[in-house]
């Protein structure tokens, strides 16, 4: 996806742009409900998936990790693509001419040189996603072992009278599972940089 | 059998009209200031640039054609480029990148030890690019781009971005490529002593056109050209080492159909070079000066004269029986020695002034 913005221009490109980013300044609350719409048993997608595959996605695992998806989604193509756009494009033009066709210079040129950038949108990906709650709750409910997020599980033990201890416990390992997805970026980043020569 | 090229483009500030044909194989150096389109011919060639018209012929090959639609993509062109930056692969070790259009390309005659020998690159093989030199760097995109196997092989100002030290390291081996190479190249430079080098025929361009184009001797030689009124404007013969005088200290040389004397040369008799004779250094006479100190008293045939406004100076072109020389001269001087078209004269030129280049 990130892929196909950089590199070509077509209509509707703005339009596309625009959908893939929407998450990304929609209340989360929308976008859960917006998918509540879309993938509900009742839905024009969730209907059809329950038909034909006999799947439900609404409150389930599956529900929360597609509302995660679609959060983290433009985090991710944003952080892929600037990686891509980093690439220089005289290497492309220098693989053209050594022979290589359009996915083999994707394949070896491109990806392998916005590795870096695409890595660490992964992990950064990763650890939002860790975080989700507004679309998470709206779409998929706050079951616990099944679609319960951190955050939810911290809000629902706040929600608790004498659930301060668990919450600070349950704040700290989210603490630590965001140092932890920060650092490893940062060190793979620059360990994949150093490859690079960069 | 010969390199064509036509094109037309038009860009927002400047059109491009441009055609020449030239021999292969053979290097054709395209020179002329910048802004010239001659990036343009070569982004072209290579078929990263389509032109509104086109038409690329490489040894009866045709590689594009707008006339009739024809356009082969750059990755099945076969051109090879050599970028001024070089472009290596940074995610790739010397011998990956040197082995990356190889791997693409079906077998051919150009093997890889071949030219890891002819470039001296076999020590940087495990290296990574951004371990290199410029120079170095250089080399490894031609070979790399050598190993592709091409019909063609474009070089677009590979040595611009060096400093002098790094292009007289980098040279000899484009010298020694030339003769090792049966392959058409065109090569873009505005630095003179490059061109002089290196080419067998030139394209002179300006401002998108042709000036000219033809043998370097021929073109280099041209006194109603813009080449003729640079300050290092001299004329280029072919020649061939014809005997050694140890014990004078000289090297006699046959070239453009006279016999040259210069300071003893570390060549071999028979060897072929090619020298250099600065406009400025050319002295004109009627008759043959006696107890001079001169070594070189060449007797050719005024073929045209040119004045140059900016300088107070005139440029005569002496055509001698095979070449051409250049002199420099004041309207004085033509004056006195009633020079015109068609008139004999000697031109006298120190031993010392002429440049011998290699090979």
């Amino acid at each position: 996806m990130a892929w196909v913005l950089t590199r070509y221009r077509f209509p509707g490109r703005s339009l596309l742009n625009a959908l893939v980013h929407l998450p990304l300044v929609l209340p989360p609350v929308v976008t859960g409900w917006l998918l509540l719409i879309l993938f509900g048993i009742r839905g024009p997608i969730g209907s059809l998936l329950l038909e034909w595959f006999d799947i439900r996605l609404v409150f389930t695992t599956a529900g929360a990790s597609l509302a995660c998806a679609v959060m983290t989604f433009p985090v991710m193509v944003r952080s892929v693509r600037l990686s891509l756009e980093a690439v220089d494009p005289g290497l492309d033009q220098a693989a053209r001419t050594l022979g290589a066709g359009r996915l083999d210079r994707l394949f070896n040129v491109t990806l392998p040189l916005a590795s870096p950038g695409i890595l660490v949108g992964g992990i950064v990906g990763y650890a939002t996603c860790l975080g989700e709650f507004g679309a998470v709750i709206t779409f998929a409910a706050n079951i616990p072992g099944q679609t319960q997020t951190l955050p939810l599980a911290i809000y629902a033990a706040l929600q608790v009278p004498g659930g301060e201890q668990k919450a600070a416990e349950l704040s700290l390992v989210s603490l630590t599972l965001a140092l932890i997805g920060l650092l490893l970026s940062e060190w793979l980043g620059k360990r994949l940089n150093a490859v690079l020569g960069r | 059998m010969s390199l064509s090229v036509r094109l037309r483009h038009g860009f927002p500030t400047m059109r491009i009209d441009i055609a020449f044909d030239v021999p292969s194989p053979g290097v054709t150096v395209l020179f002329g200031p910048s802004g010239a389109g001659k990036s343009t011919v070569i982004l072209a060639a290579a078929g990263l640039l389509r032109p509104n018209e086109c038409r690329v012929e490489v040894d009866g090959q045709v590689m594009a054609d707008t006339t009739t639609g024809m356009w082969l993509p750059p990755e099945r062109r076969r051109a090879g480029l050599v970028f001024q930056d070089a472009r290596l692969f940074p995610h790739m070790s010397v011998a990956t990148n040197l082995r990356f259009g190889m791997r693409r390309a079906r077998p051919g005659t150009v093997t890889f030890d071949e030219v890891v020998e002819l470039l001296g690159i076999g020590a940087l093989l495990d290296r990574r690019p951004h371990t290199l030199s410029g120079g170095e760097r250089q080399r490894v995109a031609i070979g790399r781009a050598l190993l592709a196997q091409p019909h063609l092989l474009l070089m677009d100002e590979p040595l611009a971005s060096l400093d002098a030290a790094r292009k007289a390291e980098i040279l000899p081996y484009l010298t020694r490529l030339k003769t090792a190479l049966r392959l058409p190249v065109l090569y873009v430079t505005h630095d003179l002593a490059e061109m002089t080098r290196l080419a067998d025929s030139m394209v002179l361009l300006e401002a998108g056109h042709v000036v000219a184009f033809g043998p370097l001797a021929e073109v280099a030689a041209r006194a109603d050209l813009p080449l003729a009124r640079r300050d290092d404007a001299a004329g280029v013969l072919h020649c061939r080492v014809a005997g050694h005088d140890p014990d004078r200290g000289l090297t006699r040389l046959d070239a453009g159909g006279a016999t040259f004397w210069v300071p003893l040369l570390d060549a071999p008799v028979g060897c072929d070079r090619r020298i250099r004779v600065p406009a400025r250094e050319v002295i004109l006479a009627g008759k043959p000066p006696e107890s001079i100190s001169l070594h070189n008293i060449i007797a050719g045939t005024v073929r045209r004269i040119a004045g140059d406004p900016t300088r107070r100076s005139v440029m005569v072109e002496i055509a001698l029986p095979d070449g051409a020389l250049l002199a420099r001269v004041t309207q004085d001087a033509i004056v006195r020695l009633a020079l015109s078209p068609g008139r004999p004269v000697l031109a006298l030129i120190k031993s010392t002034s002429i440049e011998v280049l290699g090979g």
